[in-house]
């Protein structure tokens, strides 16, 4: 048996700079704020997205899997786009995103579980479905705003704005065998990614 | 006759009909042809990407590749919505930009007999085409019924103009381009300080309460600004803004009500459709008040009670605790 070399494990801050595509320029942050201060949803987040570049930085992982802050991410780009060092700031929410699910660190399961009830909708028919989504994740999560909810349901029904069922491609095998390749590839890279 | 492949995403089929209904309507007087992408998948729109990264980019790549089978004299994607526009954008981009994604995506498209070149197509929002392709001269030849004295509010919401990879729309926070092709309409835009703000996304299911202050900021400034119906461009924001603006009434005590139509729509009313035919009257908000200023009915409409709008009433709570909105300047000329 070959002796293992000791490897230092990936800082945090490096596994969230490889699990982002392109340069995110994560390491260029100069902590300036004006992410946060551009952000709609700072002021619900447990920690403004300047908060969290530093927390990353500082190998603050579980905290930051933990916080609420990817989830109130709404992809709006001005942080992005006003970033005097271009750091990817959207994308790299998306990645806090799902090394959170995957290591099943964010408790409020809300916003996890939204994204994963749609995916199963996209994986199953090739379609997202509005209504699986909403009354799916009503039930589960805001069962009193579900009467509120299906209300307006009934109305954009009677307006034609929703279906009972979604709508399903020609080719759903075709598309289910390219995301399970897509995840068995993902899961190999982070396999060696850790070795 | 120009020919596009055309992206429809998964809302034009059902909540945001009406966008596909009015697009179809005025297609033929934009002079172009729309090619629907054989068999497509959704997007993914904001959340697979946030549980996977490489299916995420693997979904949109299988729509990638067939658009690119499927090119016959054209290789210009055109999506409707903000949030499919950018999505396949961004695959490409970074499909171009990062080999290893690149690789890893096709070693996936692989597993079902597919393969895609990046930059073999040209991904472009609706309203890029309409604005930089067909032109603001030739919508101006089009109208027929001048949309005259109709304020309308110009909504562009955030995936379109940002990151705007292309550098399509001049400006990320102030763009003007949806202004201008509404004015070639005959109508009055207003200076909509919010154009470019958030519709709340999917905080509507996650956390309603975040999403309603969202929705109430844009929909506090159209009606400041005294704008009859608020336009958009996005399938997410028209839910967002029409769906809940009830909720969010009640949530902060207000009684708004600012209709919410697609540019679509009203292009289609200049043009000299009717409005069943560009799917008006499927609105949560009654849109009917504010296109009888411009002479149209809507006839037929579902609605659950007669809406009994007092307009530009004082609604605005009094124990509102949000930073305060800048005032509206309204020339005497426009605020008649
Ligand atoms: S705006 Fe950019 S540089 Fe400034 S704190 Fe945010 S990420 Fe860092
Ligand atoms: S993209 Fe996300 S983090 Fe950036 S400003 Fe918008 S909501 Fe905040």
């Amino acid at each position: 048996m070959t002796p293992i070399a000791p490897t230092k494990p990936r800082s945090f801050l490096e596994q969230v700079e490889a699990g982002t595509p392109g340069d995110s320029r994560l390491s260029m942050c100069i902590q300036c704020g004006t992410c946060g201060g551009s952000c709609p949803s700072a002021e619900d987040m447990d920690y403004s997205p300047r908060q969290i570049f530093a927390m990353i930085r500082a190998d603050m992982k579980d905290r930051v899997l933990r916080s609420n802050s990817p989830w109130y991410c709404v992809s709006c780009y001005y942080c992005t786009i006003r970033c005097p060092q271009e750091v990817h700031i959207t994308d790299i929410m998306y990645t806090l995103k799902h090394m959170a699910i995957e290591a099943d660190l964010y408790r409020d399961s809300a916003a996890p579980d939204l994204s994963n009830t749609f995916v199963s909708y996209v994986e199953n028919n090739g379609r997202s479905f509005e209504f699986g989504l909403a009354t799916r994740h009503y039930l589960k999560h805001q069962p009193l705003n579900l009467v509120g909810a299906a209300a307006m349901g009934l109305e954009m029904f009677s307006k034609g704005r929703m279906d009972w069922r979604p709508e399903k491609i020609k080719q759903t095998k075709q598309l289910r065998a390219i995301l399970k390749r897509a995840k068995a590839i993902e899961a190999s890279q982070k396999m060696e990614a850790v070795a | 006759m120009s020919k596009y492949l055309f992206y429809p995403g998964c809302s034009l089929q059902r909540s945001a009909r009406p966008y596909l209904d009015s697009l179809v309507a005025i297609k033929d007087d934009l002079d172009i042809e729309l090619l629907e992408i054989d068999d497509w998948n959704c997007c993914g729109a904001t959340e697979y990407i946030s549980v996977a990264r490489l299916p995420a980019y693997a979904l949109n790549g299988r729509n990638l590749a067939l658009a690119a089978n499927q090119s016959n004299g054209t290789s210009t994607v055109v999506a409707p919505c903000s949030a499919c526009y950018l999505n396949l954008a961004k695959t490409d981009r970074y499909m171009r930009i990062d080999p290893d994604l690149n690789a890893s995506v096709n070693d996936a498209l692989a597993a079902g007999g597919l393969h895609y070149d990046p930059g073999t197509v040209t991904v472009r929002h609706l309203l890029d085409i309409i604005y930089h392709q067909i032109g603001i001269e030739a919508i101006k030849r089009k109208v027929v019924r001048p949309l005259t004295g109709l304020r309308v509010a110009p909504y562009y919401g955030c995936m379109i103009v940002r990151p705007d990879y292309e550098n399509r729309f001049g400006s990320p926070e102030y763009p003007d381009v949806l202004d201008q092709v509404l004015r070639a309409l005959g109508a009055t835009v207003v200076d909509f300080p919010v154009k470019t703000h958030c519709c709340g996304g999917h905080m509507t299911q996650i956390s309603p309460p975040v999403a309603y202050e969202l929705i109430r900021r844009l929909i506090y400034a159209a009606d400041s600004y005294q704008a009859d119906i608020l336009a958009t461009l996005c399938p997410m924001c028209q839910l967002n803004l029409d769906a809940y603006q009830d909720d969010m009434n009640k949530h902060f005590a207000t009684d708004y009500s600012v209709p919410i139509v697609y540019f679509t729509q009203l292009m289609g009313l200049a043009f000299g459709h009717e409005p069943q035919e560009l799917g008006l009257g499927k609105e949560m908000v009654d849109p009917r008040p504010a296109l009888a200023k411009v002479g149209v009915a809507v006839e037929g409409m579902v609605s659950a009670e007669t809406t009994s709008t007092k307009r530009h009433s004082q609604r605005r709570r009094k124990d509102d605790p949000s930073l305060p909105m800048p005032q509206p300047l309204i020339k005497e000329e426009d605020a008649s």
